[in-house]
């Protein structure tokens, strides 16, 4: 019996998402886990791309913030910011974008700015960085992100970057015609936004998890596919590797002192 | 004019004044802490500071109380959390009240390819469905004289002062860049004055592509060698990023008393010769 926590069920499930010949624009923490997993396990041509103009790099260890110099020793070619933006995500060059949220809806729009108001906030969050135009320049978006009450919310504080706006047809109004969020894997279950209405729909639970467990852990009522599947557990590799990584990361950060 | 090798007090002091609009870049890398440093120490005020990614650099400038305003698109510890005296400074105005003009990266990116190109405004497609245009009057949209598409604009760039560290300058003067080059080249040539700090000055830059990225003599205001300038980011081929002193930087910025602690310690009473150590304890 394969044993794992939640977290490695997250993290694995978001990996499996992406395909060996995505070209990927990765978001830091939670993302940047997930993008590398599937780099040494089935995906190993992906091109990952991170904000700092590092294009199809290939880290040793994940990196603390989205420029250090491990990913830029290992990428294809290093480009600067604005060309960043400019020619390879507004261009339309990358399949999709991987971000990570503090708070989420359940059309995927995004709130990494202020929880309260903005101007008064109760927390002041970090703010959007490149996830405003990824979230929108990507061709898809794929969420991670642990489930709760908190953090999965009928109306977030804040849009930092769109989603499916409102849902059905809302993305488009704002001249977007990128697909938006296709997948939300959390530590639970996958969802995926329904076919018309846009909102999130339970398309996989992990197993052990229970339809109760995702209905308390979600802010907005949970609705669930006709044919739920169950996520398959992670493989021993996918572990190995996962847990190699995150080990080798923890000896490079600490011990630089 | 050419640029004019000089110390770092020397560069701050002729560069650098009170109400100044200042970007001080360096994407993760090559940030130019040296140089902040002397920035505190001076005591220059009311700054309207300028960068993307604010940063422990601009905590602490923050917090010493050089600033009145950031204009910024991401501020936090990468991988450890907030900048806490950032957020003390705005939302309790300690040690002075902070205003806050709030962007992306992509609009800030934008908009010092737009200074640096001699706009006044740049124009891309951006904060589509986003809030952020409702609360920050400066995110504006056009229509396309030619398509009709709506495109997001904001004003371009256009700093008092750039400070950035580099890897090299030459015996003439010549900078170059090399790693993760950020928004350095656009940020000092969209800015009136630049101060470039490196980590050594060589004879000449050797056997170097002819696309290295570099500026001019003749682009740049002040130059000041300070080995480890950069610590704790790092300059690639010189040492690496310091990640356990961002970690512990966390508590030190967290309580108020630690900080003034650290910034006596550390900033008042320390100098640019203070960096070379930490350049030595950082290779590997």
């Amino acid at each position: 019996m394969v044993e794992y926590t939640p977290t490695e069920m997250m993290t694995v499930s978001a990996a499996r998402a992406l395909k060996n010949d995505d070209v990927c624009f990765v978001g830091i923490g939670m993302p940047s886990a997930a993008c590398n997993l599937a780099r040494l396990t089935h995906a190993p041509d992906i091109t990952l791309i991170y904000e700092s103009g590092t294009i199809g790099t290939k880290p040793d260890v994940l990196p603390l913030s989205i420029g250090d110099g491990e990913l830029c020793e290992t990428a294809v070619n290093t480009v600067a910011v604005p060309e960043m933006f400019r020619y390879w995500l507004q261009g339309g060059k990358i399949s999709v974008g991987f971000l990570g949220a503090a708070q989420l809806d359940k059309y995927g729009n995004i709130n990494t700015t202020v929880i309260g108001d903005y101007d008064n906030p109760k927390v002041r969050l970090p703010g959007g960085g490149g996830a405003p135009e990824i979230a929108t320049s990507c061709g898809e978006v794929f969420l991670v992100m642990k489930q709760s009450k908190r953090g999965f919310v009928e109306k977030i504080d804040f849009v930092t970057s769109l989603g499916h706006g409102k849902g059905g047809d809302d993305r488009a109004s704002y001249g977007v015609d990128t697909k938006g969020p296709s997948r939300l894997i959390t530590d639970l279950c996958i969802m995926e936004p329904h076919p018309v209405g846009k909102q999130f729909v339970v398309t996989s639970i992990h197993p052990g998890v229970t339809r109760e467990e995702i209905i308390e852990n979600t802010g907005w009522d949970v609705e669930f596919a006709d044919e739920v599947a169950e996520t398959a557990i992670p493989s021993e590799k996918e572990l190995q590797v996962l847990r190699e990584l995150h080990a080798r990361t923890a000896k490079a950060h600490g011990d630089q002192q | 004019m050419v640029a004019r090798f000089m110390s770092l007090k020397e560069a701050v002091a002729s560069c650098v004044k009170d109400g100044d609009t200042i970007s001080m870049e360096g994407f993760t890398h090559l940030i130019p802490h040296a140089a902040g440093h002397e920035i505190i120490r001076q005591g220059i005020k009311d700054l309207t500071l300028i960068r993307m990614t604010p940063d422990m650099i601009y905590d602490q400038l923050i917090g010493a109380g050089c600033a009145k305003k950031l204009i910024f698109s991401w501020g936090g510890n990468p991988g450890v959390g907030s900048l806490h005296r950032l957020r003390d400074a705005y939302e309790k105005s300690w040690p002075t009240k902070l205003e806050i003009e709030e962007h992306s990266h992509a609009a800030m990116a934008n908009a010092y390819d737009a200074g640096a190109a001699g706009l006044p405004c740049a124009v891309f497609k951006g904060y589509r469905g986003a809030e952020l245009p409702r609360v920050n009057p400066n995110i504006k949209f056009i229509e396309c004289p030619f398509t009709g598409e709506s495109l997001a604009a904001v004003p371009a760039i256009r700093p008092d002062v750039t400070v950035v560290h580099a890897q090299k300058a030459n015996k003439k003067g010549d900078i170059l860049f090399e790693g993760i080059v950020g928004v350095q080249k656009e940020a000092v040539l969209a800015a009136k004055k630049s101060i470039i700090t490196v980590e050594e000055i060589v004879d000449d830059f050797g056997d170097i592509s002819p696309n290295a990225v570099m500026l001019p003599n003749w682009a740049v205001t002040a130059i000041v060698e300070v080995p480890g300038g950069a610590h704790p980011s790092y300059a690639q081929g010189y040492y690496k990023r310091d990640n356990a002193f961002y970690k512990a930087w966390d508590p030190i910025a967290r309580d108020r008393e630690a900080f003034q602690a650290w910034l006596e310690e550390h900033v008042i009473n320390g100098g640019p010769e203070d960096f070379a150590a930490k350049r030595e304890a950082n290779k590997g």
